[in-house]
């Protein structure tokens, strides 16, 4: 659609990458919501990434003589029942929160975009049958599905994207099929198809190009609810393993000590909650920018 | 318009039926024979083989399917594996706990979000507007084990008003219950709330924006009338759909909030059904999930047809 304006397919393929990115900055300078989340957002990153350099702390290894402490200038979150620092564990358990949850969203969010595309293009029989199916798969509680994968397979973080992965992919199916169905009727499509091209090669050329704002909003959507369901999964204790550094996990450890050591279950709380609330800033931020309808969408 | 009726209801149907078929899938190709599982590694291979024919194991898929499916018609979800007692009874005893919160939680969300909706929508970008939106979205950015947790800091330990944990077993009476509903359900009541404020709000913008609108006013109608007649109709159904949909959402949040306050739940089940690898408990319990998201969605489709003469009536055109 607008995207067509500025970039058209059939143009040089690096001008077209750069007038594309050009119009990317410019919509997300003009939203001061999206910038915000997306800058909340990058700060995790980075924290997750520079943790070994911020902190001297090893966020595993248990210290029996500083058990239970308030926030001093030692430890800035005070340590939890084993003497580990709670600063550190939150520092790391970003790594763990981080990498898992976009792993789980660019694959769940890359196979959704997809199967969505390909059931809009070629409609009739897949089409109906891939709706069917996944209205079944969402009939089911997601934490339901997730909860039976793991136990199935083991809680290693493999199968803990693998199973968010299945779990968002037929919502991602529908917000992205919805949008495929507007472009799919367009004329470059039709005359992509008479030129006698593939349904990969249409899919790719034609019509991603002109979702991709779509995909974009939905990737920060899906992210926060990833971060949300894996974090709650760790909470239940079918996510990550005891010593690891998880958010989750950290509330639910720390959590019959409230009344002693508030900030050990603070502290992650902060932490998961900012992530969250920088996505979803960022979502909002984009689709207003972008003029996604998110909804519309139905999510 | 009964064409339509009929036609969304067949649909449902079919839906249903492909998900028992997923869930029943999903669940037998769980690696790990539940033979094994209950017997342990040590036991003999004719032990293991007893108890398959007596659990109906060796009969082949599609065969336990029609048999599972049969007696689920009938209310029959065959008996625990760990209690030994009939699945259904002690299902619908948990799903009876459940309810208590899920109408409590109904109340609580559909109320204050539909005020809090219109109120953020009418006074769009002034304070109430801003402090609504915010606060909307914190609650839909931390998940419900942290609303519980916090909610429990404030009001069963700062301010010992509500119990923090359930002390009673799935029979407990409804009056034993009921002290301990108010926080669980409130934990949920907040996040669900978050999604409904921000639809409310987006409908009574465009609803307040109408012509139809301007018409009432230059009539010179009240702001209250215009409201409860123009802004409030339009602006529930949206909000009908959403509903519908976070219903599905209620049932996994239930499963965590259940479990910080222990209360003997639908979710508590699940969770611990799988936890025991409980494969009929965990069978009945997606499955009356999948009805409950199924039948929410369709009565929300209906009730969208009824408050909507636009698709009322395009059935007949």
């Amino acid at each position: 659609m607008t995207t067509l304006d500025t970039a058209p397919p059939a143009a040089p393929a690096a001008a077209d990458v750069r007038a594309r990115t050009a119009r990317a900055w410019r919509t997300l300078r003009s939203s001061r919501t999206a910038l915000v989340g997306l800058a909340v957002v990058g700060v995790h990153v980075l924290l997750a990434l520079l943790a070994p350099l911020l902190t001297s702390y090893d966020p595993i290894a248990n210290d029996p003589s500083h058990v239970l402490l308030g926030p001093s200038w030692e430890h800035w979150a005070g340590t939890d029942q084993y003497g580990r620092d709670v600063l550190t564990r939150v520092l790391y358990g970003g790594r763990y929160a981080l990498g898992v949850s976009v792993v789980a969203t660019v694959l769940a969010v890359a196979l959704g975009t997809v199967i969505g595309c390909a059931a809009a293009l070629r409609g009739g029989w897949f089409d109906d049958v891939l709706g069917r199916v996944l209205d079944a798969v969402l009939a089911v509680p997601s934490i339901l599905a997730l909860l039976v994968v793991v136990t199935a397979l083991g809680t290693g973080s493999a199968v803990i994207v693998c199973a968010v992965a299945v779990v968002f992919v037929p919502q991602v199916v529908r917000v992205v099929r919805g949008a495929a169905l507007a472009v799919v009727p367009a004329d470059y499509v039709t005359a992509a198809r008479a030129r006698g091209e593939g349904t990969w090669s249409i899919l790719r050329r034609e019509v991603l190009p002109n979702i991709a704002d779509v995909v974009g909003v939905e990737f920060a959507m899906r992210a926060s609810w990833v971060v949300l369901l894996i974090s709650s999964l760790s909470f239940l204790g079918f996510g990550a393993d005891p010593p690891t550094p998880d958010w989750g996990l950290m509330v639910a450890e720390n959590r019959t000590a409230i009344t002693v050591v508030p900030m050990a279950s603070l502290a992650p709380i902060i932490a998961l909650a900012t992530l969250v609330v920088g996505l979803n800033l960022a979502a909002d931020g984009l689709s207003k920018a972008w003029g996604v309808d998110r909804i519309r969408e139905g999510s | 318009m009964l064409a339509f009726v009929a036609r969304r209801v067949a649909a449902a149907i079919g839906t249903l039926f492909l998900s028992s078929v997923l869930v029943f899938l999903a669940l037998q190709a769980l690696p790990g024979d539940v033979a094994t599982q209950i017997l342990g590694k040590d036991a003999t291979p004719d032990a293991v083989a007893t108890l398959r024919k007596q659990l109906g194991l060796d009969q082949p898929a599609w065969e336990r399917y029609f048999d599972w499916i049969k007696g689920a018609l009938h209310g029959d979800f065959g008996t625990s594996l760990v209690s030994g007692k009939p699945v259904g009874g002690e299902v619908a005893q948990y799903l009876a706990n459940s309810a208590l919160i899920a109408v409590v939680t109904i109340l609580f969300a559909v109320t204050g979000s539909l005020v809090l909706g219109i109120l953020a929508g009418l006074y769009r970008d002034r304070w109430a507007d801003h402090l609504i939106s915010t606060v909307s979205l914190v609650g839909m950015s931390v998940p419900e084990f942290v609303v519980a947790t916090v909610l429990v800091l404030c009001f069963s330990v700062a301010l010992p008003w509500f119990p923090a944990v359930v002390l009673y077993g799935p029979d407990a009476s409804v009056g034993q219950l009921l002290p301990a509903v108010w926080l669980p359900a409130l934990a949920l009541a907040i996040v669900m709330a978050a999604y409904i404020v921000r639809m409310a709000r987006t409908s009574v913008i465009d609803v307040m924006a109408g012509e139809y609108v301007t018409t009432a006013r230059l009539k010179g109608l009240s702001t209250w009338r215009v409201v409860t007649r123009h802004a409030l109709p339009s602006a529930l159904l949206p909000t009908l759909h959403v509903i519908a949909l976070n219903v599905a959402w209620l049932v996994g949040g239930v499963a965590v909030v259940e479990n910080v306050f222990n209360y003997p739940g639908i979710g508590k089940l699940m969770l611990t059904s799988v936890q025991n690898r409980d494969l009929p408990v965990v069978q009945a319990v997606a499955l009356i999930s999948a009805v409950v998201y199924v039948v929410c969605n369709l009565a929300a489709d209906l009730g969208a047809m009824a408050l909507n003469p636009k698709l009322r009536t395009r059935g007949r055109t």
